[in-house]
Formats: C-alpha cells, structure tokens, sequence
C-alpha cells in the first residue's frame, strides 16, 4: 500500500510531489487483516488518500510506517517534547520571556525548576542561557518552556553555568548530532574532552578544558555542515594531529 | 553549497537544446541557480538567466508587527530593491506580482500571527526580470524551508514586429517586441498562476505565449529538481 512512498526513501523530494494511496482490491479471507495507517512527519500533509510533500528535501522511512522529509532549514519551529536552548529576555512578577530563535517567544514559570516552591525561587537573571523542553508548542498559541520533566526532576535541564560558548548551527546537521550512532558526534568524542548542550534550536553550547579547545570545538562543528564525510573525517585527523 | 559555476554548466547543456514548440520555440538562455549563499536570512539564492542576475532573502516565520497581524495565516512581505535608488512603482507592481504569487503557493496558514519577508535585490538587468525575481523567490522560499503546496517559476515572453515568440528575452528584444508577457507556472498541473502584460496582441497569441512557457517551466522544474538534489547530495 505504501509501496510508492517507500520506493522513494532516500531521495529526494520536492514541494508539490504527490503520492497515492489505492486501497488494495482483494481482502484475503484467509490471513490476519490489519489496518496500515501511515504517520507523516515533518515535510508530509496528508489530504484523503494522497500524501502530499511541502518541504524539499530527502525522504526517511521509520518502521513500521513512520515517513518524514529532512530537510535543511535555519528558522525553528517549535515542537511539543522537544529541548531547547534559550536566552531569557524579560523577567516579569511570576513568568521569565525566553527568546529561543522561533517567531515569538516563549514563557518560562518560575516554578517550572527543580526545587522551586513559592518561597524559594530559582536564580535566573536576563540574559541566562536556558535549556528546556517545550511543554505547549502549538502554531495558535503562546509556546510554553519547563526546566523539569514529567516527574520534578531538572534530567540534565536549568540554567546553563558560566565558561561555555553559544553558537548556531542548521537544524538539519542539530538533528544528525541527536541521531543514535551519530557518526558525527562519534568523530568529535575522539578529540577532545568536553560538554556539549545541543538544542533543537540549532543552538549549541559547548564547554571544555580551555578557551582555545572549545573554539576549535565550535569552529569544527559550524564547519560540518557543508561537509561530506570522508572530507569531515580528514579535518578532524588532521585537527588531532595540531596541524591546524 | 555547490558552485554557482558547476549549476550553470548543467543548465547550459539542458538549456542549448533548442526545443520546437508550435510555430516557435521555446528557447531559455543559460540559467544557473546559488542556494544558501548568506549566513544571517533563514533562505537565500541567487538566479541568472543569462546576463540577468537577482539576489533572494528570506526572513522567517519571524516576530510580526501588531497592525500587520493577521490572525489565521502568515503576513508576507515582499521588498524589491533596484540596483541605483529607491524603489519606485514600477519596483512596486512587480512587489505586488510575486507576493500574490508567493501566497497562492506558501501554505500560510500554517504559521498564524508570524511575518514572512523576502527580499529580492536586482544585481543586473538584462530582460526577463519579473521572471527571475520569480524564480529567485521560489529557490529562496524552499532553502527557508517553508510549507509550500506546489512550486512555480517565471516565464517571460516577447512578440517581436514579425509576431514571433521569442522566450526569455534580453533588454534590447524587449524594446523591440511589440508585445511583453511575463507568467507564473505552477509545477502541479503547469497552469498559469499569475500574468503580467504590456503592450497589444491577440487571444491567439496570448495562448500561444502560455503554451510556449508552460513547454518552457518543464525545463526549469527539472532543473531545480537537480539543483536541490545536488545540495542534498552529502547528506543522502
């Protein structure tokens, strides 16, 4: 049934193309008949029974029916669940503005932190770099950041501390950073030590030993997003090596 | 991103086949196509077509002001900057075309209360330039990576005082021709979705023109098919 869409996984798609889902004519009778939905992910609109694309870029297939368009843009769209990096702007009575690069910005609660009650408040000034994770991002309403997960504990989220350095990247090589057995995340834990927040937002924040590690670290990382992987994997030789 | 120069000798040898398309031909000078050339716009490309040359931002979903607000759907903004001086009606009537042909394929109302601005600054002109403005803003609109639900690209055609068709044509056939018409093709079904004219023809020859770009947008489909299939090309 999915068979035109999954013919096409790994190549490359263009706003406009279309695919068409035809119920199959014969039921067997004898077999176990189940109901195949298909989840269409970021890039795919699903109209009745067609699948349309709105995002060039290449077509990736999950089992068992997941489909979805990677594509390589700069702007980010908010996304329920996901952790990002944020700058807070405003700090007002009860609620912190986070900028997070999106279109508008994000509320913060005072409350949405590890250990914070209403007499103990957590210590953020503007200006702090946040990471957090979207608890409302929804295109019609004001997108909501906590700092805590489902059961009150920071997992890793809060207040970034001081000697660290924020940059941005596409969200598209943020995305192959994240990925299991990234190859690129792989190739940097052989250089050198060091802590790396990554957020959605294709914003990185990287902290290690000295100022000069973590500017190599930051240079190499925007530098990958136009790389292949051999061409990739020779720079990183040769970084290791003090050539450069 | 792959060299401007290695996209235009792909567009060349499409582009150097003369096609016959009725009693004209659909013929397109050497194109050629940049995409994400700058680092602070969310989208950006560049399109020749020939010595014709136009440079595309993209800003957004950004921050709206509150009196352009539109509740349900995206504010889009186009700006055409000239290459000497401010822009004048004529920059404002071209402003006018691509927007209404940039909201008929942007899926808007995916991003509520949020502003969309594209840029299009004209680094030479040598005819055609409505349709490359058009072909810019749309490369420019998916390197941003906005929802569109179909492509399009600009076709411009000229009917000289013998009334043949000339496509794509430089600044002197355009002085010379008696008619101009410039439109937009989707790429779903090739029909027409904006047109601007100047001058007198007949409906047979306006029916002639639209053929003879819809003959022509085939070409530049495929080529941002390859274009954009070369960009992703290292991370397949």
């Amino acid at each position: 049934m999915f068979s035109s869409l999954k013919e096409k996984v790994g190549q490359v798609l263009l706003p406009g193309d279309e695919f068409l889902f035809e119920a199959e004519n014969t039921i067997s009778l004898t077999g176990h008949v189940k109901a195949e939905k298909v989840v269409c992910g970021p890039g795919l609109r699903r109209s009745g029974d067609r699948v349309l694309v709105c995002k060039s870029g290449v077509l990736r297939h999950k089992q068992p029916n997941m489909f979805w368009v990677d594509s390589q843009q700069r702007r980010y769209v908010p996304t329920k669940g996901e952790s990002v990096i944020g700058i807070v702007t405003v700090k007002s009575g009860d609620v912190f503005k986070v900028d997070f690069g999106g279109s508008e910005q994000a509320s913060l609660s005072y409350l949405a932190f590890e250990g914070a009650t209403k007499r103990n408040r957590p210590n953020v000034q503007v200006g702090d770099l946040v990471f957090a994770q979207f608890l409302i991002a929804n295109k019609d309403m004001e997108p909501e950041l906590v700092c805590i997960d489902s059961s009150g504990r920071a997992n890793g989220m809060g207040v970034l501390g001081g000697g660290g350095l924020l940059f941005r990247v596409s969200l598209g090589l943020v995305r192959r950073l994240l990925a299991p057995h990234s190859e690129v995340r792989s190739d940097l834990e052989k250089l050198f030590p060091c802590e790396l927040v990554v957020g959605m937002n294709g914003r990185l924040w990287v902290r290690s030993s000295s100022i000069q590690q973590t500017l190599i670290i930051a240079n190499l990382l925007q530098s990958c997003d136009t790389m292949t992987a051999p061409q990739r994997q020779e720079l990183f030789r040769r970084v290791k090596q003090g050539a450069l | 991103m792959t060299s401007s120069d290695r996209d235009r000798q792909i567009s060349h040898r499409g582009s150097s086949v003369m096609e016959e398309c009725g009693s004209s031909n659909a013929f397109l000078r050497e194109f050629g196509c940049e995409q994400s050339l700058l680092s602070r716009p969310d989208g950006s490309a560049s399109f020749i077509q020939g010595d014709t040359s136009v440079l595309a931002g993209v800003y957004g979903p950004a921050e709206v002001k509150v009196s352009k607000e539109i509740y349900d759907r995206a504010t889009l903004e186009v700006l055409i900057q000239p290459k000497v001086g401010l822009p004048t009606v004529k920059e404002r009537s071209q402003e006018q075309c691509v927007r209404e042909t940039c909201e008929a394929s942007l899926l808007l109302s995916l991003h509520p209360r949020s502003s969309l601005t594209l840029i299009l600054q004209v680094l030479h002109d040598d005819g055609s330039l409505l349709s490359c403005f058009l072909n810019a803003a749309c490369m420019a609109l998916m390197d941003a990576g906005l929802p569109m639900s179909c492509l399009f690209c600009g076709v411009t055609c000229a009917i000289d005082a013998n009334g043949e068709i000339i496509t794509d044509p430089t600044a002197a056939q355009e002085k010379e021709s008696r008619a101009l018409m410039t439109f937009a093709i989707d790429s779903k079904e090739h029909k027409v979705m904006m047109s601007s004219t100047k001058g007198s023809f007949s409906v047979h020859e306006l029916q002639q023109c639209i053929a003879v770009s819809q003959k022509a947008s085939e070409k530049i489909f495929q080529f941002y098919r390859d274009s954009i299939r070369r960009r992703y090309s290292k991370t397949l």
